[in-house]
């Protein structure tokens, strides 16, 4: 028998901290951040192995001075910017709108994206319109850039006598199939694999269409990100695979999902998935490796797993108050900057836009959200009107069983 | 002795547990340095340091299995799933595995875990925010139940629960947590300090699981209720003028036969209860049995109030919610019958 092994030392238990809580100095030090036109852009047929070193760095294209640099630039024509740069700037306006009529007691709950507007406002553009898209709750841009009416997103937030959704989902838990919006879950990471699904499907027709799915680093942790993993991987699936590292997880960190040990792009790598971790906060940027992922998946190379590295500067949700477990002001220290300011700053350093068409911009948005807010808000708030009481009793099932009519007449409705 | 609301009484039950044995450790989604999105393990990890109070990954299947893999080393593991509408993904850890393992092994091993999570709906929560899926624990055998509708009662069922040598499933109603939410929801509701049972008693003590109390005594009919319909069905029998006897059953697996039969015995008519969904609810179990123990007593058909077979919805939230007038209703019915 072999002599029993002995540790050197006790064994403890390790549980991971972020750098700073409420109180302590903001400290981004461990935060490594690539040069802006470092990254080199491969093939689209190169593999997960060949690229691997693109999970763990940051495809940046716009650089401190806000130029465009390097083989990731895409090249966008001043119109496209815009037209992104618009995106981003009416979300922003609606979120401040919603979070304030939700403080208002209009509505019972909202969530904001602000900080991360590229991630969804970019990849809008970088997909095809009919593309389907799994989102979070944190993708209201990919509605706002596809043309879905900016009321209907209200009323929907209102429950309101016009919402699409009925009356029977939280706020924000949008759901259009015409604009290629899969209905939220409120149930974290389960989209993911589903996407997986969709777009296996997509292949089996042998459609053009590619699916592109979405999840928080936090919600990595759960089994539908590896089983999307997986089966992507296994039947080389027609799917961006876009995980938002936007730090915090309501009050988690992002080491707690492991963000410590490896990137959440390099979990790709494993299951031999082209791995990319790009600079959430640079429009350009998201364009350009989105593209790169569309031009593999339409091309039946499979499936890319993408990074954003972004920053919730939003409180998690109206449920929420950051103050209690992170530096109040850390959102204004990531040292990636603001998407909205970068992509401006780069047009206008280009001779493309001034500070005039900025403010024009905002208010034109401001007023569009306004007007928008009036519309729904003149069908009603939440309590005020709502869908027929009927409602709730539909849609179970295609054809409502005996037992369920016969609730609904108990109840007079 | 100290008025506590329900999230403080939760609190002080797992500061207890934690300061007299060294085995009890807790973990869950944002329950660590933040203190939990309802606050209920605040300040456990600042007293008894990082490694025992700590934030967990986003994985309801991991956190359930690390549970079971901690009580299998001799651990006494309190777990919190954030909403008992996201305890899903741990679904399969919970009944095949936790529930199990002692059976399957001889007793070689066990899983004394605690798993807490809030429940039930009134919250504007929406369908993922609302849920009440205790019957599909009740259903499981291997796993107690518990659902306290009081401060005293959770603290005093949490300490059991997490001495307690099986994997308990503790559903706290989130509708209680800071008051005695009867159902009037146009009514403020008035906090714990007003009521009794916010008497909490700083230090050990223990409500044991499978009693249940009877909370309001009456000749009339026999209510079976847990949780936040403790509340609503004492005031629909006040909204009713019926003399109805309120039983809290407190823990629902295993339930405390004798004192439902001794109940419905008593007074020939019952009304069961329940915030979660009707069809193969806990409510057709609690039906089945009095109609199994009690048949030569009953006076009247027994009757149902239910949340409808429907998810929970946002804006209909008081139409799908079995409020006091829905329970009157059906004492009423009951009484004619
Ligand atoms: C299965 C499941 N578990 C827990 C929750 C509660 N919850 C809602 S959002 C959230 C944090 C998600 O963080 P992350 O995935 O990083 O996305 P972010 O909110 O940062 O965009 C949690 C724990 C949930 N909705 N679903």
């Amino acid at each position: 028998m072999n002599a029993p092994l002995k540790n050197t030392v006790p064994l403890s238990l390790r549980v991971p901290e972020p750098r700073a809580r409420p109180g302590d100095p903001i400290d981004f030090s461990g935060l490594v951040v690539a040069p802006a036109g470092a990254a080199p852009r491969p093939d689209i047929n190169a593999s997960a192995y060949a690229v691997r070193d693109l999970a763990f760095t940051l495809v940046r294209v716009l650089d401190e001075a806000n130029v465009a640099v390097g083989p990731w630039n895409p090249k966008l024509s001043p119109a496209q910017m815009k037209r992104g740069l618009r995106t981003m700037v009416v979300t922003r306006a609606y979120d401040e709108r919603m979070y304030r009529m939700q403080r208002q007691g209009k509505t019972s709950f909202y969530m904001k994206c602000t900080g991360e507007e590229a991630v969804a406002s970019a990849q809008a553009l970088a997909l095809a319109e009919d593309d389907m898209c799994f989102p979070t709750y944190r993708q209201q841009a990919l509605l706002i850039a596809r043309g879905y009416p900016l009321v209907d997103m209200m009323n929907q937030i209102y429950s309101n006598a016009a919402d699409p959704c009925k009356g029977r989902q939280l706020p924000v838990m949008y759901t259009s199939k015409a604009h290629g919006f899969f209905s939220i879950s409120g149930n974290l990471g389960t989209q993911f694999s589903q996407a997986v699904g969709w777009a296996m499907a997509s292949a089996y027709k042998g459609d053009s269409r590619i699916a592109c799915a979405y999840i928080g680093e936090g919600s990595t942790a759960e089994g539908d990100f590896h089983s999307a993993l997986t089966f992507a991987s296994v039947y080389d699936a027609p799917v961006i695979l876009n995980v938002v590292n936007n730090q915090w997880a309501i009050s988690s960190f992002q080491g707690i999902a492991g963000g410590e040990e490896s990137t959440f792009a390099s979990r790709g790598i494993g299951y031999g998935i082209p791995a990319l971790r790009v600079d959430g906060n640079d429009f350009l940027a998201v364009y350009a490796v989105t593209q790169w992922a569309a031009d593999r998946a339409r091309a039946n190379l499979g499936p890319t797993l993408i990074e954003h590295f972004t920053y919730r500067a939003a409180p998690h949700s109206t449920s929420d108050d950051p103050g209690r477990y992170r530096p109040v002001n850390e959102a204004d220290a990531w040292p990636l900057g603001d998407p909205v300011e970068r992509l401006r700053d780069h047009l206008i350093a280009s001779g493309e836009w001034s500070d005039d068409d900025h403010k024009a911009l905002e208010k034109e948005a401001a007023d569009l959200v306004r007007a928008a807010g009036k519309e729904a808000e003149a069908i009603g708030t939440l309590g005020q009107s709502r869908p027929s009481v009927k409602e709730m009793f539909e849609d179970v099932y295609k054809e409502t069983p005996w037992h369920i009519r016969r609730q609904r007449q108990e109840l007079g409705v | 002795m100290p008025a506590m609301n329900m999230i403080q009484a939760l609190n002080s039950a797992m500061d207890v547990m934690m300061t007299r044995d060294p085995n009890v450790l807790v973990f869950g989604e944002d329950v660590g340095y933040f203190g939990g999105v309802f606050r209920a393990t605040e300040g456990l990890q600042k007293k008894h340091g990082l490694t025992r109070c700590f934030d967990a990954p986003i994985a309801e299947g991991g956190i359930v299995a690390a549970a079971i893999g901690m009580g299998a080393y001799g651990l006494r593991p309190v777990i919190e799933i954030q909403f008992a509408d996201y305890i899903y993904p741990g679904y399969d850890q919970i009944v095949s595995e936790a529930a199990r393992l002692r059976y399957r092994s001889a007793g070689d091993f066990t899983a004394p875990l605690t798993l807490r999570t809030p429940y039930g709906g009134g919250i504007f929560g929406g369908q993922t925010h609302s849920q009440s899926p205790e019957a599909l624990f009740t259903h499981v055998a291997g796993i107690k139940t518990v659902v306290p509708s009081n401060p005293y009662d959770a603290k005093g069922l949490l300490i059991a629960a997490i001495e307690d040598d099986d994997p308990v499933i503790i559903f706290e109603p989130k509708r209680l947590y800071n008051g005695p939410f009867d159902g009037w929801h146009e009514n403020p509701v008035s906090p714990w300090a007003k009521h009794p049972d916010s008497e909490v008693p700083e230090g050990h003590y223990t409500v044991p699981l499978g009693k249940a109390k009877v909370v309001r005594e009456g000749n009339d009919l026999t209510v079976l209720a847990y949780g936040t319909m403790v509340h609503v069905a004492q005031a629909a029998a006040v909204h009713a003028g019926v003399d109805a006897e309120v039983i809290d059953l407190r823990t629902l697996i295993p339930i405390d036969i004798e004192t439902v039969v001794a109940s419905v015995k008593k007074t020939g008519r019952c009304v069961i209860v329940h915030e979660a969904t009707r069809t193969s609810g806990f409510g057709a179990e609690l039906s089945a049995l009095v109609q199994e123990e009690c048949f030569y007593h009953l006076e009247a058909p027994i009757a149902r109030v239910t949340g409808w077979d429907t998810p929970y919805p946002h804006a209909f939230e008081w139409e799908y919610f079995p409020g006091p007038q829905r329970v009157a209703d059906a004492m009423k019915r009951v009484m004619e019958g």
